[in-house]
């Protein structure tokens, strides 16, 4: 079977909401939709204090070539445009509506039957993307219109889509996968014609037998899909590790995947794309999985954008306790919330509750120069290397060790035996590295 | 046996000699030639290599110096005046009066003002905190208290107290500016140290509306302005719901501080007053 | 206020840490320690136990006292030094020598350079290679193995296998003829010969390999290049002139290669971090330890392959990088 070459590692899976239908999850009171949903800049408001909103209607408007547009996931008044504290605590603008009742804007085509022919060209779906405010779904949030858009010069071959869901705890796609089969394969479609390509490559881990079965069934009558089964490894899912499991290929450092002739796109972002063109859906709602093993009901809700994650646990009957830890996405590359009062975002692929017992770090000691976190790094680094630069500030030997090749994936402090803060540094190092060479390149 | 010791004497001597004459001559072949009051001038400075002039070290600062032909915006930090004068001296030039500064921490937002909200687990490096989160007291600008100021400084003038989680500055400091750099969040400033080292200014730099600040922290600044009506020299200015007070205009008539309703103004080594103060207790915590 | 914590990514830890990898290779010690305890008795357990105790001992009291550090023994690095250490000289060694070997392996070797992890020489090797120059009798008059006995006084001493072939190879015996006073092959592996505590039983130092490999403590590349290229090295020899130099499979189960190549080299604090570094290295050691063994004065040289090779780890690890992704 399939899978990447280079390092890895395999942290405990518990998928404990795998089985979990996704449920509608009750439209909120209030929702706080922030302007910077994605990456790149972030969006220009369009709507203004006491402005009645419909669910679907642009709220925010992209500015710039990386950005992307916002839509009310409500409907209801605008009642203010304020600041409000995102996931790391610092405060930026949202959109706060309160809601009343839930009346959809018009256009958006609401039946649930599939509809299969897609009558845009592929400028069109470039366009709709972009106007439907489609992002990445698997967590980085990038625009999905700026990646169909294929540099002068480089001619894509294959569409690599990521069911991968190597992160532990999460199955927000997994659920996608087996209840939304149809719809996605509709998605990878309009992707495939979107971007101009024939082959489309979906991998998923051998952990999701039932998701494998269904699409392979699937694929059979959507000429150029094919479903690739991949042995279980983290970091699977990164876009690099997963192109070179499913086509052999490595991105050149410090390169995009469309140097190989290769664009990934998660299953969520499929799905979302098709909903985009073939219902009229603007991107305002997601699957979210919230879970955690002191969780009473793990579960997938199909949550609107702007729903505190408050209002998630307290659903899911979580009782906050002194010391938790609760994490916007899942264990290996998620965010620590600071508050638990903080929207859910186009990029919430979970929240998982880590009990007080299980939220601390180990204590700290010396490196032993094991070396498994040069074993276990998928880019073929040296993580202790590259921390010990960090900490002394020695940048110039850090970017020579090819620091910025780092994905930030996590494997190395979690194999690590000493429990040293490897990547905290690595992420202190790469920063200063990459304005280092900004400064370079003003001079 | 005599001959062994004469014939080794005489190899040694040999050896010697013609290693002389073989240095000699390589020495003269890769003579650097330099300066020689780059050596006069790096002897003068303080050897610390702290990198508070702008330059590498202490030598490439002498190699500026001589170079530049001037001591106009060169100036030795740690020295200060006085290195600076005796290099004016032996290199014959004007020297550019400076007033002695000192590295400032303009938070004061101890355990006690402002509460942690949140437990930090990680590493203990300012920079790394501050691209995690806004800090555990919630304050987006305010001091992380995790000590890169202290690693960076090369003069053992900064230390973080245990009580407050705060920097504070001691007598070493050579205002070389290291920690300031270091500081990710521009919590440390250069300031006049002041005569008899009095110091007044706004220990708070946190840019949030008045309410949002105050929620975070007791000793915020809320950007209320009532200091920039009392004070007499117009030293201070309100910028970002925040007060600054320019050091080079102040003249530490210690108004301000009996205004400011928070105590977000601090003044440093000044006699009691006379007349109990009301709004502000002060807290040596932000020494 | 409920406090929430904050902290980077990633928020989930394999189930490992410093004090498992000590405690796992002090486990995988086991066989090798009994079979010690059967053939050299009562000595080599008193042997042992100060060994341990005294290495424990000596981190915590120059922990504590002289660098006025929080002490780290709990993590079990200082006792399994203090084993190693034991399993590297004779079972009949006096006891305050081996508190000497303890003093010098921890407290220069190790605590000096700034404790575990710091540390370029296996610090175990260094207590050993300090006692073997500073006490060669004592160090190089080995026991005799016998069936479990609790005398601590009349002991036979004799020479190891290696060093019956040495002496004798020196005196210009026919080889052949010592191939008759040393133990077969299956005493050999067994231990029933003479060595120091731990080095005997090469069948006990393999099974706790094996172990090792099993819970991925150890990675295969130093003991399969050191054991290898030792094997190769003396195979050439030995085809060159089957009558002046023994038969490499003699090698493998005599004397300290086996504790050497499973247990000493592999060291993880110094011994390479890439696998590439790790073959270079465990070659060296292998190549070197039969060139002493074979051209060099002292009839066993695994002691000191491994330290001049833990010299050039720095550069190994300069010169073998992992395998980028994308380069």
């Amino acid at each position: 079977m399939k899978t990447f070459k280079i390092g890895g590692v395999h942290p405990e899976e518990n998928k404990l909401s795998a089985g979990k239908p996704i449920e509608v999850f009750p439209i909120p009171q209030k929702v706080f939709i922030p302007l910077s949903q994605s990456l790149g800049a972030p969006s220009k408001p369009v709507v203004k204090k006491g402005d009645v909103v419909k669910v679907g209607q642009l709220v925010a408007q992209g500015e710039g070539f990386i950005s992307s547009n916002i839509h009310s996931s409500v409907s209801g008044t605008v009642t203010k445009i304020e600041d409000y504290p995102g996931a790391a605590g610092y405060r930026s603008p949202a959109i706060f509506i309160d809601v009343e009742g839930d009346e959809w804007d018009e256009s958006i085509d609401r039946a649930t039957d599939l509809k299969r022919e897609c009558l845009l060209s592929p400028e069109e779906i470039v366009a709709r993307l972009k106007d439907f405010g489609i992002v990445g779904l698997g967590g980085a949030t990038f625009p999905s219109h700026v990646k169909l858009m294929v540099p002068a010069g480089k001619k894509p071959e294959y569409l690599i889509i990521n069911g991968v869901e190597c992160e532990p705890y999460l199955t927000s796609d997994h659920r996608l996968m087996l209840e939304h089969g149809e719809e996605l394969m509709v998605g990878i479609s309009i992707l495939m014609k979107g971007l101009g390509v024939t082959k489309a490559l979906v991998g998923i881990e051998n952990n999701k037998p039932d998701a494998l079965s269904h699409l392979s069934k699937l694929a059979a009558s959507f000429p150029g899909i094919e479903i690739h089964p991949l042995k279980v490894k983290y970091p699977q899912g990164g876009e690099k590790q997963l192109i070179k499991a499913l086509v052999n290929r490595e991105v050149p450092s410090g390169k995009l995947p469309i140097e190989v002739g290769c664009v990934v796109n998660n299953v969520g972002t499929a799905f979302a794309v098709y909903e985009a063109v073939q219902k009229n859906k603007p991107l305002f709602e997601r699957v979210v999985t919230v879970t955690g093993k002191s969780i009473p009901k793990p579960a997938n809700y199909m949550v609107r954008v702007g729903t505190l994650v408050s209002a998630l646990l307290e659903h899911s009957g979580v009782n906050p306790e002194e010391g938790m830890k609760v994490i916007g996405g899942g264990p290996m590359m998620g965010k620590a919330l600071t508050n638990i009062d903080v929207p859910v975002v186009k990029g919430t692929s979970g929240i998982l509750v880590m009990p007080a017992s299980a939220s601390k770090r180990m204590a700290e000691v010396s490196c032993i120069r094991c070396s498994r976190c040069t074993t276990v790094c998928p880019m073929g680094l040296e993580p202790f290397q590259l921390c010990t630069e960090s900490e002394r500030g020695f940048y110039e030997l850090a970017e020579k060790d090819r620091i910025l090749d780092c994905i930030e994936c996590g494997s190395c402090h979690y194999t690590c035996p000493s429990g040293r803060h490897l990547l905290d540094h690595i992420r202190v190092g790469k920063a200063a590295v990459a304005k280092m060479i900004r400064a370079r390149a003003a001079k | 046996m005599n001959e062994i010791i004469i014939y080794s004497m005489i190899t040694l001597a040999g050896l010697g000699i013609a290693s002389a004459v073989i240095l000699y001559f390589v020495a003269q072949k890769f003579k650097v030639i330099e300066d020689p009051r780059i050596d006069i001038v790096a002897d003068n400075l303080p050897g610390a290599n702290c990198g508070g002039c702008g330059f590498a070290g202490c030598r490439n600062f002498a190699e500026a110096i001589v170079k530049a032909e001037s001591l106009e915006g060169l100036s030795c930090p740690v020295g200060g005046a006085t290195v600076m004068g005796n290099i004016g001296q032996a290199m014959g030039l004007a020297v550019e009066a400076s007033e002695p500064k000192i590295a400032v921490v303009r938070c004061n937002g101890s355990k006690a003002h402002a509460p942690a909200k949140v437990v930090f687990d990680s590493a203990s490096r300012c920079s790394f905190a501050h691209s995690l989160f806004s800090g555990e007291s919630g304050c987006p600008n305010g001091c992380l208290g995790l000590g890169d100021c202290v690693v960076s400084c090369s003069f053992d003038a900064i230390h973080i107290d245990s009580e407050t989680g705060l920097p504070v500055v001691n007598d070493n400091c050579v205002a070389c500016g290291a920690c300031v750099k270091a500081c990710p969040r521009s919590v440390i400033e250069l300031r006049y140290k002041g005569k008899k080292d009095r110091r007044i200014f706004v220990s708070c730099i946190n840019t949030e509306k008045g309410a949002i600040a105050r929620k975070n922290c007791e000793v915020a600044c809320i950007g209320c302005g009532k200091c920039v009506k009392v004070c007499p020299f117009d030293a201070i200015t309100l910028a970002n719901n925040l007060a600054y007070i320019d050091f080079e205009k102040c003249k530490l008539c210690r108004k301000c501080v009996a205004e400011c309703p928070t105590g977000a103004i601090h003044e440093l080594n000044f006699p009691a007053r006379k007349e109990p103060v009301a709004a502000s207790e002060q807290t040596d915590a932000a020494v | 206020m409920n406090l929430l914590t904050v902290s980077g990514s990633p928020h989930v830890h394999a189930d490992q840490s410093v004090r498992k990898i000590m405690f796992g290779v002090i486990i995988s010690l086991i066989p090798a320690m009994l079979v010690s305890f059967y053939f050299f008795g009562l000595s080599a357990i008193i042997l042992t136990l100060t060994a341990v105790v005294s290495c424990a001992l000596f981190e915590f009291l120059i922990q504590k006292y002289i660098l006025g550090n929080v002490p780290t023994i709990g993590d079990g690095s200082a006792m399994l030094t203090g084993l190693l250490l034991a399993f590297n000289v004779p079972s009949n060694l006096p006891v305050w020598m081996i508190i000497v070997g303890s003093l010098v392996s921890i407290g220069i070797a190790k605590l000096s350079f700034g404790g575990l992890g710091k540390n370029p020489f296996n610090p175990a090797l260094v207590g050993r290679v300090f006692l073997l120059i500073s006490f060669p009798v004592d160090m190089t008059s080995w026991p005799l193995p016998q069936s479990f006995s609790t005398s601590l006084t009349d002991v036979v001493t004799g020479p190891t296998p290696l060093g019956i072939v040495k002496e004798g190879l020196k005196k210009g015996d026919a080889l052949t003829d010592l191939m008759q006073q040393v133990p077969d092959y299956v005493n050999l592996l067994l231990g029933n010969m003479g060595g120091s505590v731990g080095e005997i039983s090469a069948l006990a130092l393999i099974i706790g390999g094996l172990y090792l490999l099993f819970k991925r403590i150890i990675s295969w590349h130093i003991p399969v290049a050191f054991i290898g290229s030792a094997f190769v090295f003396a195979a050439v020899l030995n085809f060159a002139n089957p009558e002046a130099y023994v038969n490499p499979f003699f090698h493998l189960v005599t004397g300290g290669l086996m504790l050497g190549a499973l247990y000493m080299a592999t060291d993880m604090v110094t011994s390479p971090m890439t696998p590439a570094g790790m073959l270079v290295f465990g070659a060296g050691c292998g190549i070197i330890t039969i060139l002493i063994r074979v051209f060099g004065v002292y009839p066993e040289g695994v002691s000191f392959a491994i330290l001049i090779m833990n010299a050039v780890v720095p550069l190994l690890n300069k010169a073998f990088k992992p395998r980028r992704f994308g380069v």
